[in-house]
């Protein structure tokens, strides 16, 4: 059986491979989500938090000999606080101004983070050794899955699901939600919204932080993949509409699975695919698909 | 009007004064090789600080001065963008006083700089770029092609891998002139031998996730996939395919393949793939001294582009001096009548067509096991004759070949 001059197997194959691109993309355009929910700030960094956790996890594995499962734990914290650090520092200066002031000072965050490490390390990129527990494949019939990608999906799924219960159905998700809405008001029942501002962000980089070291045995950890990946995020939170939770996630993976047909079809096409959905939902649907229109 | 009149006569006197020819001529009073590469992308570790390194070495080793005038050694980062690589020769050229513009790493801007070089008459050396243009179509007096090309790499571990059985082929291609170029040279020497080319999947440059095109490989069923990509994406591909259980059936044979990437890739993963290389670092003596140097000043072991990028400065130089100019059709006709013995090449030349040709060598990664030190990662499998290592000059299109 073929679909469209594909054999089925390989189609199937195809769309497994695209929800483990989806899940990343899902895991990190979350992050971009909630930030620029709360903070109204678009933050171009968050492909080199992305790549800063690949690299953390990489540097505590190589002189501390910390395991991959404690890294996964570890390090999103570590990054996280780095992130808290920088909210004080610097972000918490521009929240009153234009939001391309915060889009400028991520991005030449960005530019400081990426050369560090390229000084460092060079381009050439590091081999991070994939989990004893997760090695070897899975012949699922049409495909052979290596066991840490299916793993992959399967954390993804349960992050972005407790992200969404975190946010809905708890009572710091509640006052978030308020915080977003209504800033003024939420600070006049005595809570402390600066605080909250800080917390977000610092989740929000940890996030991308854990997708970084989900990444890292998947790819090599070198310096640009954060910003090869940051683009389509960015693509994907437009699509899904700005500020809205579930619709990144769910975008994400759909994505994913978009992109990687288009590999199977036409895959000169492959990296513009995204950019395409996204003219064609901004012209559509100008707050995309998940999102509301802004009063 | 007296004061053009003036400037006419100092112009005339200036014409008159350069047209002696018993005194040596530096134009401005300096000679400036530009290193252009990629200082900040995904080659650039092929090129980059390495690169400009090796040229300063060789300008510091031949004394920083030429004909009684500075050597300088000027950089810039083209990005991986044609556009951006042929802007900043023009600048060079025009107004920067550069002779000589060496490295050039990635094709699309090593095509596009050996076009602006033609047309400003000034020399370029392409060191870390392999599109078979430069000694073709595109080629002049100004233009050297140094280190290897696509015909070579399809010649070495192309050819090998055709004549050890390999006969139907399926290829991973990055999507712009080097890849495509390359895709070509090695299908034309698979079907020479009597193979067959069932495939390819065109990928964009920096690729991150090959699985899906690892997948489309495996469906081929082809008997060997063929990576004609470099750097991150070979060493991406290559682990995809490792990842995907696709060596079990098949095997891979990676096209361009850099002593970093075997770095990178770690020997557990590239033990036992062929390459060719122009030179590894522990070929000799002279290789081994000239790479501890290097080592010493950049922390990594040089690659063929790098120590081509040494030994061909080292030329350019030597041929300024022996023209007694840097006058660029002059420096052009004594390089190609001049010999290169040095640590690069034992014996080479460059020829009508630009082409800079000396032999190439077959080598093998070896496993961990054999490997005794850090970078200690190659063992010889067979040295490619120098006219049988690069494209016959009667098969050039490059109109200066006399036919």
């Amino acid at each position: 059986m073929e679909i469209f001059g594909v054999p089925l197997q390989a189609f199937l194959g195809q769309i497994i491979l695209g929800l483990v691109n989806g899940a990343f993309y899902a895991v990190l355009s979350l992050g971009l989500a909630i930030i620029f929910g709360l903070l109204r700030i678009v933050n171009f960094a968050h492909g080199a938090f992305f790549m800063t956790g690949a690299f953390v996890a990489f540097i505590l594995g190589r002189h501390l000999n910390l395991g991959y499962w404690s890294s996964l734990l570890a390090v999103p914290v570590v990054v996280g606080l780095f992130g808290v650090l920088f909210e004080r520092l610097f972000l918490r200066r521009i929240y009153g101004l234009d939001p391309i002031y915060g889009l400028l000072l991520t991005f030449g965050l960005v530019l400081v983070i990426e050369g560090g490490f390229r000084v460092a390390f060079g381009s050439s990129g590091h081999p991070f050794p994939t989990p004893p527990e997760l090695r070897g494949v899975w012949d699922l019939g049409f495909m052979i899955l290596p066991v840490y990608r299916a793993f992959v999906i399967g954390v993804a799924v349960v992050v972005c699901l407790a992200t969404w219960f975190i946010i809905e159905k708890t009572r710091v998700g509640a006052y978030l939600r308020a915080a977003t809405e209504r800033p003024d008001l939420t600070r006049a029942f005595g809570i402390n919204v600066p605080l909250l501002l800080t917390l977000t962000y610092g989740s929000g980089v940890g996030l991308a932080a854990f997708a970084g070291v989900l990444a890292a045995p998947i790819q090599h950890v070198y310096p640009s993949m954060g910003s090869d990946l940051v683009i389509i995020v960015f693509a994907i939170v437009v699509i899904g509409g700005l500020g809205s939770i579930m619709g990144s996630a769910v975008t994400g993976l759909g994505l994913g699975v978009i992109e990687g047909l288009t590999k199977v079809y036409y895959s000169q096409a492959s990296a513009t695919v995204v950019f395409l959905v996204m003219a064609l939902v901004l012209l559509l649907r100008p707050a995309g698909l998940f999102g509301r229109e802004e009063t | 009007m007296v004061k053009s009149l003036h400037i006419s006569l100092a112009a005339s006197a200036a014409l008159a004064f350069s047209a002696l020819p018993s005194i040596a001529q530096v134009s401005d009073d300096v000679v400036r090789i530009g290193v252009l590469g990629d200082l900040s992308g995904i080659y650039s570790d092929l090129s980059g600080k390495g690169a400009i390194e090796a040229v300063k070495m060789a300008a510091e080793d031949f004394g920083g001065t030429v004909l009684g005038k500075k050597i300088d050694v000027v950089s810039a980062d083209h990005l991986n963008k044609p556009d951006v690589g042929a802007a900043k020769a023009r600048e060079w050229f025009d107004t920067g006083g550069v002779d000589l513009i060496n490295d050039l790493a990635n094709s699309g801007v090593a095509r596009a700089v050996a076009g602006v070089a033609k047309e400003k008459k000034r020399h370029v050396i392409v060191n870390g770029a392999s599109n078979m243009g430069i000694t073709n179509e595109l080629c002049s007096p100004y233009a050297i092609h140094y280190a290897y090309d696509a015909y070579s790499l399809a010649h070495g571990t192309g050819k090998a891998v055709v004549e050890q059985g390999g006969k139907t082929w399926f290829f991973l291609t990055v999507d712009f002139a080097f890849g495509i170029g390359l895709e070509q040279q090695v299908s034309n020497v698979v079907r020479a031998n009597k193979g067959r080319v069932v495939g390819a999947a065109r990928h964009p440059l920096a690729t991150t996730d090959f699985s899906s095109y690892i997948l489309q490989a495996q469906a081929s069923k082809a008997e060997i996939i063929g990576v004609a990509s470099t750097g991150a994406d070979a060493v991406n591909a290559i682990k995809a395919a490792v990842e995907f259980g696709a060596t079990k059936n098949q095997k891979l044979a990676a096209l361009l393949l850099w002593i970093e990437d075997v770095h990178s890739l770690g020997l557990p993963a590239a033990q036992g793939l062929l390459l060719t290389n122009a030179w590894y670092w522990d070929m000799n003596e002279d290789t081994r001294k000239f790479a501890k140097r290097f080592f010493d000043r950049v922390g990594k072991m040089p690659n063929m582009a790098q120590a081509a990028d040494y030994s061909s400065t080292m030329f350019y130089l030597n041929a300024v001096k022996a023209a007694g100019t840097d006058d660029a059709d002059k420096v052009s006709a004594k390089m190609r009548e001049t010999k290169v013995h040095d640590m690069f090449t034992k014996d080479g030349h460059v020829r009508a067509d630009g082409r800079f040709v000396h032999d190439m060598y077959l080598w093998q990664v070896k496993t961990p096991a054999e490997s005794k030190a850090p970078w200690d990662y190659l063992k010889p499998v067979a040295t490619i004759p120098a006219e049988q290592a690069f494209q016959p000059l009667s098969e050039s299109t490059c109109p200066l070949v006399k036919k």
